[in-house]
């Protein structure tokens, strides 16, 4: 395995949803998330991590130092048999007070899990408060994405002509559902990487990386169902600090990326009715502006 | 108190979890004392030093928002990875869709608060750490933007924007006086075994919250 990061980064991805639902609201009855009082979109921060976890999960299947933590319906290695080797532990362990171990523990999970390794996890402890209420930090934050313009929220009603139960079979032909889609959005969110976490807690690597970047551009190729619709990445673009600390605000360099609708008049139903400007000059010299798709 | 900084801080979303709301949560009208020094500490920290919270300038008004996600209802088991790491073959995972609950959170919206904090040494400091040098630390992380890990309002996915203030302090928006009742004021650690969180009155006086002068009670 690589050696841990060690510069800062922030990134932006810009995705669209078409004719779907990007993330269901459960106080909504599953219509698309909004911020009721502006009517912009909202997508969960959990929601793109749990994009990211299955797509790692998808390409790396159970390979070693790859393995998923929190899973998503019915794991696919259920007959895994495979003993996981942690060097060194069992000389050791007659030796190691209860304190240690809980550090062990949490290096062995770090280790093996891409997704504890990379967003942090919450663990039970054997000794209270060693590893501050059990809690590991990962190195990649994600804040919640927001739609660039208002979204309308569309209700389509459907029917079907199965029928569930025998009893309703004899009285009606069709049942009525309903689904709710967004005829168009484009949705933009911000992350961070820090390289400190990275360094000293979970040993989040450059290898880590290029497969978080990869993950971001392809989270939603592996992810059709019949409410999604089309959803694309269609920009992700990175800032690259020259230092663990930083060169400048996170804010500043968010503000250098500019989205606007070409036409205000007319609703926006296609990528291209957005103008997507990086005003590369406004970078930093220290940072390097990266667009990776 | 001639090492005082001024912090100046804003986001879209806040949550500042009340104590006993913790399950559907809901967070506090405002920043706690608690939640600034971490983000305080997330730009820089030692422990040669502790930040202490002298003021809360509270700059926009207060804006509630809902929010409900799916959750997983259980920790990592120390004990089954324990298990695991010893040769145990069981799988080692959390289901999601066995493992799941609802939980709304009631979250604050368009936050902006600028803190006013200074740092005291601890008995951890060495020769070498005088004042001063932690001080030029601190305000050139500040200025240049730089941190240890980017800091937050409260949960990791509310992300906290800061930049040092020099000069005026811009006045808040808000006039009067209103009071917040008992709010954490923070956790008190001397004691690792047994951590105890330790409570305030908070009275908000033209938009601006005084702790230098705070009596705290547990």
């Amino acid at each position: 395995m690589s050696e841990a990061i060690k510069n800062r980064y922030e990134f932006v991805i810009l995705f669209e949803v078409e004719n779907g639902n990007p993330n269901g609201d459960p106080d909504a009855g599953n219509m698309p998330r909004i911020d009721a009082e502006t009517g912009y979109g909202i997508v969960t921060d959990v929601c793109l991590k749990r994009k990211i976890r299955n797509y790692v999960e998808t390409v790396k299947g159970d390979s070693k130092g790859y393995k998923i933590y929190i899973k998503d319906g019915v794991p696919l290695n259920t007959s895994d048999k495979s003993a996981y080797e942690y060097l060194g532990i069992k000389e050791e362990e007659a030796q190691k007070s209860k304190g240690e171990k809980d550090n062990q523990i949490r290096d062995f999970m770090c280790e093996n899990f891409f997704d504890i390794r990379t967003f942090g996890a919450v663990m039970t402890t054997f000794v209270k408060a060693k590893l501050n209420c059990g809690q590991v930090r990962g190195p990649v934050q994600i804040g919640f994405a927001r739609s660039i313009d208002p979204i309308v929220q569309q209700e389509v009603t459907i029917t079907r002509v199965a029928i569930t139960t025998e009893e309703d079979f004899k009285k009606k032909e069709t049942e009525m559902g309903r689904k709710y889609i967004v005829p168009y959005a484009l949705y933009r969110a911000e992350g961070y990487i820090s390289a400190n976490l990275a360094k000293n807690v979970t040993g989040f690597s450059e290898d880590d990386l290029q497969l978080l970047w990869e993950a971001l551009i392809n989270m939603f190729e592996h992810d059709h169902s019949a409410a999604r619709g089309k959803m694309n990445v269609r920009e992700l673009i990175v800032f690259k600090h020259d230092s663990e600390f930083g060169n400048t605000q996170a804010y500043k360099l968010f503000d250098i990326i500019t989205v606007e609708r070409k036409d205000k008049t007319r609703p926006a139903r296609v990528y291209a009715d957005y103008d997507v400007r990086v005003d590369v000059e406004k970078v930093p010299a220290e940072v390097q502006c990266l667009r990776m798709i | 108190m001639g090492y005082g900084i001024y912090l100046e801080t804003w986001g879209d979303y806040a949550l500042f979890a009340r104590a006993e709301m913790k399950v559907e949560r809901v967070s506090y009208d405002v920043i706690t004392p608690s939640a600034a020094r971490g983000i305080i500490d997330a730009i820089y920290w030692k422990p040669a030093i502790v930040w202490r919270i002298d003021k809360i300038h509270v700059c926009n008004p207060i804006e509630f928002t809902n929010v409900r996600r799916n959750e997983v209802s259980s920790k990592i088991s120390a004990r089954s990875v324990d298990s695991v790491m010893n040769g145990a073959t069981k799988p080692l995972y959390i289901n999601t869709n066995e493992d799941r609950q609802q939980r709304a959170s009631m979250i604050l919206k368009n936050v902006h608060y600028i803190i006013k904090a200074h740092f005291e040494l601890t008995d951890k400091a060495g020769e070498t750490d005088t004042i001063e040098k932690h001080y030029n630390i601190a305000l050139r992380r500040m200025r240049k933007g730089q941190c240890y890990h980017q800091p937050c309002f409260g949960c990791r996915e509310f992300p906290a924007n800061f930049r040092l203030l020099e000069g005026d302090v811009p006045e808040s928006g808000l006039t009067g006086e209103k009071d917040l009742g008992y709010m954490l004021y923070d956790m008190d650690f001397t004691d690792p075994e047994n951590i105890q969180p330790v409570f305030f009155r908070a009275v908000m006086h033209n938009g601006i919250i005084d702790l230098s002068a705070r009596e705290v009670v547990r």
